[in-house]
């Protein structure tokens, strides 16, 4: 496999604010690459300069092995679709879709049946005479896409596509756009602040803040062993428990120690933080000798639908609370209700630190 | 056929555009055309330019007309690069300025002999001649004076009675040409202190000094005002349309000025220029300027036009142009610093 | 990263050079219209009058007359008096126009325009009619005169009026009601909606009308010089020392005070746009007002009010010019719309207006709005793009009268080799083009930044030449503030004076300079007759144009259904 797109060294500088610090970054042909983080992380500023929209202050962009970096938008190969749509609303659906055929002096017939196929291809197939007023949201974004794919650009860049969506139609969305990403191999990078996209989406996230690249992995890496505290609390959900280095794989919690995974970076007496994801704490069929043991009590209990979200507070300390998610079952096999006394576990294994 | 009704209509098109924007100039122009700068009365402009046509074919006049003050700066700011071939119909004053910078071309007229010596600029050869005089004079409305029972004032003194408190305007001299050959007579009949002294007194009675030289007896005529100060062909043209307006003519005198024909240095058209400066000073033409002016260039060519005050060359002031000139600017910083700085709205 | 990487040079792509090389021509087209006409007079004041260089020594002696201080001091009263009654005025009638149910809106949209359709003559001549000597309401001004503040003021509001209408309504009409939405939930009062909903919405749009009004009453000179008595402003003083005394060293020197004070406005105008554009959502939903007896019967009383004072001028100026000699006959007759008799142009004068209007209205339109676009879409360049921001925004501030003298310095000078221009039709829509290019682009700039900012990234995107996005999608959408930038154009066009009194020649004299020298020759109701030719051939232009928008436009405009 080889590298598509080469970022090295990117800085962009808005007079003393720096947008972006030193970001390098490899994208692989074919892959689907999501820039996640909260707003003005420095997402979209990245997007942009890879687009050419508005260059970086320093640093080099290759594009196939050619360095692009200094090329105005029109000399790189790229298609892009906006939150905005940003359709030409006095142009039909079709001349929208052909928009950057018709310049390419190919004759009617080929624009026509390309357009066609554009459109079976996002699914909207008789919305060509349409006017993108008379579409819905998600219809508008489809067609966006289908423009941007017109050209058959060799990267496909999408600044938060659906974040103007109703919640049911950002979910059918995801898939289409991923299934139509993976049948067409078309490299592609998309902004997004939403993590449960990036999660879903995504061959790999580039987790992003305060300018500058926190971790890059795919997703299942970045949820399960996230590098640092920030990835680990703006992706998914996650208990901060404060505590000490005691040993090296030990942390010492309100007077409790607890077992965890060997820290080589960590000094024994620093100030840490021991997290863990609430889905990961374990209530059913304790062994008698497991590590980690808390007996907590049962402070508030969320429905969320397919679980429930409960905050235990610890019976020795009512400092320490944990969140943990429980299934619906488990809730009425152990009875489950406020007040009601528990033990848990947090299993060793996947406990993290942060200092 | 078809062809050719495309084409004509698309040339008719074409030449409709290029009409429109004023860039088609006729090519058939065989006529010389004189560029007249002036600021005489609209309704003199057809039958002076007829009366010229009529003698010199081969010559046509287009008028560029606006107010004195337009028409002056228009000249001046055109200095470098004079549009104008012939200026006929300005005020003596503005040209007289205008041959001090050197912008005329100095001719004497075939007739200027026969003219009144008083309406040559003096040099030879002649910088401008003069066509006729205008004088500022009081209009008096004499529907609105009977209403408040005021007296017909007969002298400048009278109009520094009370009674006239806030019922006169007249000419502000720094926008007015009229308006400071006024001040300019008090000045020459009462002696500077005097006149100085009279003004502060009139300024009591002043409702308002004007932007115009022609406006205060139109306002007189229309019964905005009991009194106006100012030309007099405009309140002798009121009266004609019906203003119940009597044109007073105060006994200490009158200021006046001279309207004049100059020739435009630079000209492309001398020849022509020097034709219509020719016929300016014919006695015919002169007979054209006393249709609405009493006192002409010529001598003998007395036509008084209707609604005048006879005899007006006699209370006519010694004006010593030169003398005016040379001190306006003082004159009007004076003025100003008296009356116009604190000019607030006096009605209040 | 230790040391500071210079700037990436960027390359240009055919676009960016086109858009540069368009910005250039634009900056050098301006320069040629506003810039070097403008300095070819105020370098007089620094010159005595025989043309020597004097530095300073003309602004030493304006400035230790105590007239100066005055004239300052009138100007700023006047201008601030206009603003506080016009703007309040114009808010509340706008308020009606867009948030209440109002019968007839249309046409009380229509009549709150009249005034700018008008030369400033016609409110002069119908204020004297009605509130002068011999005039019908003298009563109620009691003791007071309409020569003076008094009648300056009521007449500027009347000019004024229907600028600060137009903004405020655009302002006003841009209102998202879902703000209304949560206010109501919320179950603020009416008043605390008013206060923290309506008022912070439309601040923008009361600043730049103040701020446009403020400007508009400071640099006028028209109403100042027919109805103004005694009272000097600024604007007066540029005209006695420029027509009363020919001294344009001075002129030159009290036009350039009279820059600073509009200059300042336009200044605050720019710092606040600044901060206004990020209020500006395309999510927003549009308000409809619902019925509500109380509140729309008082607003429509409101309404009814104003246009009829508005009415009442424009046909006080109708019935003057039927009158056989006011105010001793008052016989009617038509014979003053003979204007032959009057002005040996004749009505040539009034098809001259006409044609200078068409001719302004078309090139104007499409100078101002591709040079908008020019301005508001080139990637970078922005020192130029200030300079070509700067001359667009200097005309607003400049007195007509000094443009006028201004075009005449530079392209009447002997080595200019565009002096074919002068004294042809050209010169006249230049200058007109020029004095009112402000607004014009103004109004396209709004046009531009409401549309989505990324077409152009979109059309780089898929190789599309910028042009073609701007000929296929962004002049297109723009359309309607396209025709209003025409019409903007043509009745101003119609009725200005200031500027084109200097410039125009025997075969070009226009309809509102004819009306003002027929005034000036005492014929007024043959002025106050030219005046309302000139009304209602602007009026039934813009009743065309609302026309031509709901019949035609509509249907070229299907797309802006939903």
């Amino acid at each position: 496999m080889t590298n598509y797109l080469e970022v090295r060294n990117l800085s962009k500088r808005f007079g003393d604010f720096s947008a972006l610090g030193d970001v390098s970054l490899d994208v692989v042909e074919g892959e689907f690459v999501c820039f996640l983080g909260p707003s003005g992380c420095g997402k979209t500023t990245l997007l942009r300069a890879i687009a050419g929209l508005d260059p970086q202050t320093s640093g080099t962009i290759r594009q196939k092995g050619r360095d692009v970096s200094a090329l105005p938008p029109a000399q790189r190969d790229f298609g892009i679709v906006f939150q905005s749509y940003a359709l030409f609303p006095n142009l039909t659906v079709a001349a929208n879709v052909g928009y950057g055929l018709v310049n390419r002096r190919q004759n009617r017939g080929a624009i026509a049946k390309r357009v066609t196929e554009l459109l079976a291809l996002v699914g909207l197939p008789d919305a060509g005479p349409k006017y993108p007023a008379q579409l819905s949201g998600g219809q508008q974004q489809r067609v966006a896409l289908a423009r941007a794919l017109a050209t058959s650009p060799g990267l496909l860049l999408l600044d938060e596509p659906l974040s103007a969506l109703d919640a049911r139609v950002r979910l059918r969305l995801r898939h289409e756009i991923k299934a139509l990403q993976r049948t067409l191999g078309v490299t592609t990078i998309m902004v997004t602040h939403d993590q449960e996209e990036a999660l879903t989406m995504a061959d790999r996230i580039v987790v992003m803040n305060h300018g500058a690249i926190e971790q890059v992995g795919m997703p299942q890496e970045i949820y399960r062993r996230p590098a640092t505290a920030f990835v680990a609390d703006f992706v998914g959900s996650m208990n901060f428990l404060a505590g000490t280095l005691m040993a090296p794989d030990k942390v010492r919690v309100a007077g409790v120690d607890f077992a965890c995974p060997v820290q080589d970076g960590l000094a024994p007496g620093q100030k840490v933080s021991l997290c863990i994801r609430p889905e990961d704490v374990r209530v059913r069929d304790l062994p008698a000798d497991i590590s980690n043991r808390v007996p907590v009590e049962v402070a508030e209990l969320d429905f969320v639908g397919a679980f429930c979200r409960a905050i235990l507070r610890a019976r020795a300390s009512a400092d320490v609370a944990v969140t943990a998610d429980f299934s619906s079952n488990l809730i009425r096999d152990l009875g489950v209700d406020i007040g009601t006394k528990l033990d848990i576990a947090l299993p060793p294994d996947r406990l993290r630190v942060f200092a | 056929m078809i062809d050719r009704t495309i084409f004509r209509r698309a040339t008719l098109a074409g030449a409709a555009a290029l009409a429109m924007f004023g860039l088609a100039s006729p090519a058939f122009a065989q006529k010389t055309k004189l560029t007249v700068y002036t600021a005489l009365e609209n309704d003199q402009l057809d039958p002076f330019k007829k009366a010229f046509e009529a003698d010199n074919p081969t010559i046509e006049i287009a008028w560029v007309r606006d107010s004195t003050g337009v028409v002056a700066a228009k000249l001046m700011a055109e200095k470098d690069n004079p549009r104008a071939d012939i200026i006929w119909g300005l005020a003596a004053s503005n040209v007289g300025l205008m041959a001090s910078m050197g912008m005329l071309e100095p001719y004497t007229p075939a007739g200027a002999t026969a003219l009144n010596p008083m309406f040559l600029s003096g040099k030879s050869p002649q910088t401008w001649v003069g066509m006729d005089a205008y004088l500022s004079l009081v209009c008096f409305n004499t529907a609105e004076g009977k209403k408040g029972n005021k007296p017909v004032p007969t002298s400048w003194a009278d109009l520094i009675k009370p009674e006239y408190k806030n019922s006169i305007v007249m000419p502000n001299p720094a926008s007015s040409g009229t308006g400071y050959l006024t001040i300019a007579a008090w000045l020459q009949i009462m002696g500077e202190e005097a006149g100085w002294k009279y003004m502060d007194a009139l300024h009591q009675n002043i409702a308002q000094y004007i932007h115009s030289g022609s406006a205060p007896c139109v306002q007189a005529a229309k019964g905005e005002r009991l009194i106006g100060i100012g030309l007099d062909t405009r309140g002798a043209s009121e009266k004609t349309k019906g203003a119940p307006l009597e044109l007073v003519i105060p006994k200490e005198g009158l200021g006046w000025e001279l309207e004049v024909t100059a020739i435009v240095k630079g000209t492309k058209n001398l020849d022509a220029a020097k034709k219509l400066a020719d016929w300016a000073a014919t006695k015919k033409a002169n007979e054209l300027y006393a249709k609405t002016y009493p006192i002409v260039a010529y001598p003998g060519v007395a036509n008084t036009p209707p609604n005048y005050p006879p005899n007006l060359e006699k209370v006519m002031v010694k004006n010593d142009v030169e003398w005016m000139a040379k001190n306006r600017d003082r004159i009007l910083a004076e003025w100003t610093k008296r009356y116009d700085g604190k000019s607030a709205p006096k009605a209040k | 990263m230790s040391l500071a990487v210079p700037g990436l040079k960027v390359g240009l792509s055919r676009d960016d050079l086109m858009m540069r090389a368009g910005v250039v021509v634009l900056a050098g087209v301006l320069l040629v219209m506003v810039g070097l006409p403008l300095w070819a007079l105020l370098a007089k004041g620094f010159e005595d009058r025989d043309g020597k260089f004097i530095g300073l020594a003309n602004y030493v002696s304006y400035f230790s007359t105590p007239a100066l201080f005055q004239s300052a001091l009138n100007s700023l009263q006047v201008a601030s008096v206009t603003t506080v009654i016009v703007v309040p005025l114009a808010f509340v009638y706008a308020y009606a126009l867009t948030r209440t149910v109002l019968p007839m809106r249309w046409l009380f949209q229509g009549i709150s325009l009249i005034p700018i359709f008008a030369p400033s003559l016609l409110p002069g001549i119908a204020l004297i009619y009605l509130f002068g000597t011999q005039g019908f309401f003298k009563a109620l001004l009691g003791d007071g005169s309409i020569y003076g503040i008094d009648g300056i003021v009521i007449a500027q509001v009347f000019y004024c009026f229907p600028h600060a209408t137009l903004i405020l309504t655009t302002a006003l009409a841009t209102a998202d009601a879902r703000l209304y939405e949560a206010a109501d939930v919320l179950g603020a009062s009416r008043r605390r909606v008013f206060f923290t909903v309506t008022l912070p919405g439309a601040k923008y749009g009361l600043i730049s009308a103040a701020l446009v009004v403020f400007t508009l009453v400071m640099t006028d000179f028209g109403i100042a010089k027919v109805i103004g008595g005694n009272f000097n402003v600024l604007a007066t003083d540029v005209y006695k020392k420029v027509i009363g005394q020919q001294d344009f060293s001075m002129g030159a020197v009290v036009g350039m005070v009279l820059l600073a004070p509009a200059a300042l406005a336009f200044l605050v105008d720019r710092l606040v746009q600044r901060k206004q554009v990020a209020l500006l959502t395309a999510r927003a939903v549009p308000l409809v007002p619902r019925p509500k007896f109380a509140r729309d019967l008082f607003f429509t009383l409101f309404c009814l009010l104003v246009s009829a004072a508005i009415l009442a001028i424009l046909g006080m100026a109708i019935w003057g010019s039927l009158i056989k000699y006011w105010p001793y006959n008052l016989g009617l007759t038509l014979d003053n719309y003979d204007f032959a008799k009057f002005d040996s142009n004749g009505w040539d004068s009034y098809w001259n207006s006409v044609r200078m209007a068409l001719g302004a209205a078309v090139f104007g339109t499409v100078l101002m709005f591709t040079g908008a676009w020019l301005n508001e879409k080139t990637r970078g360049f922005g020192m130029m793009r200030g300079v070509v921001q700067l001359l667009a925004f200097l005309p607003m501030a400049v007195p007509g009268l000094v443009l006028g003298l201004g075009y005449i310095f530079f392209f009447n000078a002997p080595n200019n080799p565009l002096n074919f221009l002068y004294a042809t039709m050209g010169i006249l829509v230049l200058n007109t083009v020029a004095h009112f290019y402000t607004v014009g682009h103004l109004t396209a700039t709004t046009a531009l930044k409401q549309i989505d900012p990324e077409f152009e990234a979109v059309s780089a995107s898929l190789k599309v030449p910028i042009w073609k996005t701007f000929v296929r999608v962004t002049a297109p959408i723009c359309l309607p503030a396209i025709l209003d930038i025409a019409i903007y154009l043509f009745v101003n066009a119609m009725t200005t004076v200031s500027s084109v009194i200097f410039l125009y020649a025997p075969d070009t004299k226009l309809a509102s300079v004819a009306a003002v020298n027929i005034e000036e020759a005492g014929t007024t109701a043959a002025a106050a007759a030219l005046c309302v030719v000139i009304v209602l051939t602007s009026a039934a232009v813009k009743a065309a144009h609302l026309i031509a928008d709901r019949f035609l436009f509509a249907r070229l405009q299907v797309w802006r259904r939903r």
